[in-house]
């Protein structure tokens, strides 16, 4: 490698798209996640404005599906996955010690695809006959027989994203497994790295199956085949199986590395090292392999044998035990910790509290008998919301906050950034708690219209619906605020944090650790 | 130098596993479609009956005169199609082992030529194995002219094997238009064959 390379990037508008560097590249992905995020929550609005009270008032029941649908989609590919990706792509090579990640140019590709798979998916809304309506698990033959004609778009938009995902899981594999500093085995490394490494390795092992499901879909669609077509001999709930085959692995993608920054987090505001980092690696590569045989919990009431029923729900509620030994593990970092309450820590301590409550509701979804009841009512919307928001975006949140100081080189507001965080968490609990009652006393999810009984808790759950999306607006001003005036940053802001990444100026160097440094 | 040349050679071969990965598991996704027939086809899971016609042998059949089955008839017509259907008779008692004869009527009020297929469905699942057909109007798709009717046979033979707990099977037959589906299958096969793809 050379080492006359210029230390400040290229200017202008070219810079970003040629770009081959893994902190411009991870910075695109977290901008392309922030927007995305915001577009998806309006969705959410639109949603809660029309659940506000009972009746159709706002938007039709065809407008309404096709709100639901993307708020799903936008949410799990375009705001969750780049921004863990876009985490993955600054910290990695900073927390492992590697000059960039292992394939820069793949890097560029796998995040430029992106932005074109968005703006297709999202211009389905105003082609004739209306965006994809069928919810985000696309099932057929509501996604191919009743499917309007913009789902060929649909299709060809998680195609893309899924190329993307493979490429940038294949990315975080080579740069993980070859390009740590000297000194540095697998059981040193950053517990964020390890969440990584096996979240690569589930991508790798399910986005091909969504895209072999989207190209059964599209074949049935345009050529005459009958993968998922009764009536040519194919089988509808065929989908549903394929489709979670790869839908429950992606559960995990979304989860495991917010278990890394959440494991990165909560020990340095504790100011004491990880409880059972190795117990912890164990869990995580236990939940990774678990989640491979618990699809059909999905579908309990497909008509199943009792055999297929029982396999499934006790299968699924193993899962609850590596789980439970990752949140005794953060607690337990915590017990008689020296705390303070930064708001990366809050929205960590945040996370432990609302995912178990997320995870236990779960445990509840798996007894498959009691399944036939929850199925498909607003308890399964509040269940998934509970591990998503307060989990995935909780961690995101807390994981912007705690690296903001290095990627910017500067401090953000702490007060405002508390005000956030509060407002957030009342917001959160105010929009999906309600949900569980609604959907123990029966109200059906994706239905725009419903039973005056329902009418209370709908209404508080879009109070805080509103609440919890206008405070994102407060976020994109923190983040913008810190950018352009805050105060300057010391390399290592943070009293108890530990890593390599910390060892850097901030705000980090356009290229750091062009010599790698010596772990011991 | 050296330890950037290995990174280097490591990085492909990590790289080209990658892909040979993800590749692999895009196959296995489509090998889920026959794996999903097999199991379903061993397990009786999903009550569908055997497509093909039962080669039936009088010397082998045992009759079981000890007791009788009663058969159920459905017919029901998927949303995509408004053919009149139905069974001559709603249910027949037979022996284990004798075969039942029996006929589905349908009429396409329709002014157009149609293409229909029937898709069985034995409830209860664990009697789908036990279920043979000689003949079925379901081995075949139905073409039918516009206002035109006919009469569907059908030859049952309940397999004395049958666990003596059941003692009625319904026998259910879904319809679909699949109209478009044979001009279509027929226009790519016809161009896959133009251009030499396929024989």
């Amino acid at each position: 490698m050379s080492t006359d390379h210029h230390n400040s990037p290229p200017k202008g508008l070219m810079r970003w798209v040629l770009t081959t560097n893994h902190k411009d590249i991870g910075s695109m992905y977290l901008w392309l996640s922030l927007i995305m995020f915001l577009v998806g929550g309006l969705m959410a609005m639109v949603i809660r404005a029309e659940l506000f009270e009972p009746g159709l008032q706002i938007v039709d029941p065809n407008f309404y599906n096709q709100m639901i649908t993307m708020h799903g989609l936008i949410m799990v590919f375009g705001a969750v996955m780049p921004a863990f990706t876009g985490l993955a792509n600054w910290m990695l090579p900073l927390m492992i010690g590697a000059p960039d990640m292992a394939l820069p140019r793949m890097n560029n590709w796998s995040f430029w695809i992106l932005p074109f798979a968005f703006l297709m998916l999202t211009s389905t809304l105003f082609m004739s006959g209306g965006g994809p309506n069928f919810g985000w698990t696309a099932y057929a033959p509501l996604s191919s027989t009743y499917a309007p004609p913009s789902t060929t778009f649909f299709i060809f938009a998680i195609h893309m994203m899924g190329i993307s995902s493979i490429m940038g899981a294949i990315n975080v594999i080579a740069t993980i497994i070859n390009m740590r500093a000297p000194g540095m085995t697998l059981m040193k490394m950053p517990l964020f790295s390890w969440t990584w490494l096996i979240t690569a390795y589930l991508l790798l092992a399910v986005m091909p199956v969504l895209a072999g499901a989207m190209t059964m879909l599209l074949m049935d669609i345009h050529f005459g085949t009958s993968f998922f077509n009764a009536g040519g001999g194919g089988d509808p709930v065929l989908y549903q199986h394929v489709f979670w085959f790869f839908g429950h692995p992606e559960v995990y993608i979304i989860i495991l590395p917010a278990f890394g920054v959440i494991s990165t987090i909560i020990p340095a505001f504790s100011r004491k090292p990880l409880f059972g980092y190795s117990s912890m690696v164990y869990a995580l590569a236990s939940i990774a392999f678990l989640s491979f045989i618990v699809w059909a919990h999905h579908m309990f009431t497909v008509g199943m044998p009792l055999v297929g029923e029982l396999f499934f729900m006790y299968a699924t509620m193993v899962i609850a035990v590596p789980t439970g030994v990752k949140v005794f593990n953060w607690v337990a970092t915590m017990f008689r910790g020296s705390l303070t309450f930064e708001t990366p820590m809050l929205f960590s301590i945040a996370f432990v509290v609302l995912f178990t409550i997320g995870g236990l509701s779960g445990l509840m979804l798996a007894i498959a008998p009691a399944d036939f009841q929850y199925h498909d009512t607003y308890f399964v919307v509040a269940h998934f919301h509970y591990v998503l928001v307060p989990g995935s975006v909780f961690a995101i949140f807390a994981a912007t906050y705690y690296w903001l100081p290095k990627w910017t080189g500067h401090m953000y507001d702490e007060a405002l950034a508390k005000v956030h965080f509060w407002f957030t968490f009342v917001g959160i609990n105010l929009t999906f708690f309600p949900m569980h009652f609604l959907g123990l006393a029966g109200m059906p999810r994706r239905i725009p219209d419903y039973n005056l009984q329902f009418a209370d808790f709908n209404l508080i759950a879009s109070v805080g619906g509103f609440l919890f999306g206008i405070t994102q607006l407060l976020f994109v001003f923190i983040i913008i605020k810190c950018i352009k005036t805050g105060k300057k940053a010391p390399d290592s802001p943070w009293e108890g944090a530990n890593g390599l990444e910390w060892t850097v100026p901030s705000p980090a160097p356009y290229h750091t650790f062009s010599t790698p440094p010596v772990v011991k | 130098m050296r330890f950037l040349q290995n990174i280097k050679n490591d990085t492909h071969r990590s790289l080209v596993k990658g892909i040979l990965i993800a590749l692999g598991m895009f196959a296995f996704g489509f090998a889920l479609v026959p794996i999903y027939d097999v199991f379903c086809k061993y397990t009786g899971l999903n009550g569908k009956p055997d497509q093909n016609p039962y080669l039936y042998d009088p010397d082998e059949i045992e009759v079981d005169l000890s007791r009788e089955v009663t058969i159920q008839f459905l017919a029901t017509n998927n949303v995509n199609i408004n053919w009149e259907f139905r069974p001559t008779l709603h249910k027949v008692k037979v022996n284990p082992g004798n075969i039942a004869s029996l006929a589905f009527y349908v009429r396409n009020p329709t002014n157009r030529d149609m293409v229909g297929q029937a898709i069985p469905s034995v409830s209860p699942f664990e009697a789908t194995d036990f279920v043979h057909k000689t003949e079925c109007f379901c081995f075949l798709s139905q073409p039918l002219g516009a206002y035109k009717e006919k009469i569907m046979p059908l030859k049952i033979i309940i397999d004395a094997e049958l666990p003596k707990r059941i003692r009625t099977i319904t026998l259910s037959y879904t319809l679909f238009d699949i109209t478009d589906m044979e001009t279509k299958g027929t226009a790519v096969r016809a161009k896959l064959e133009r251009e030499g793809f396929i024989q």
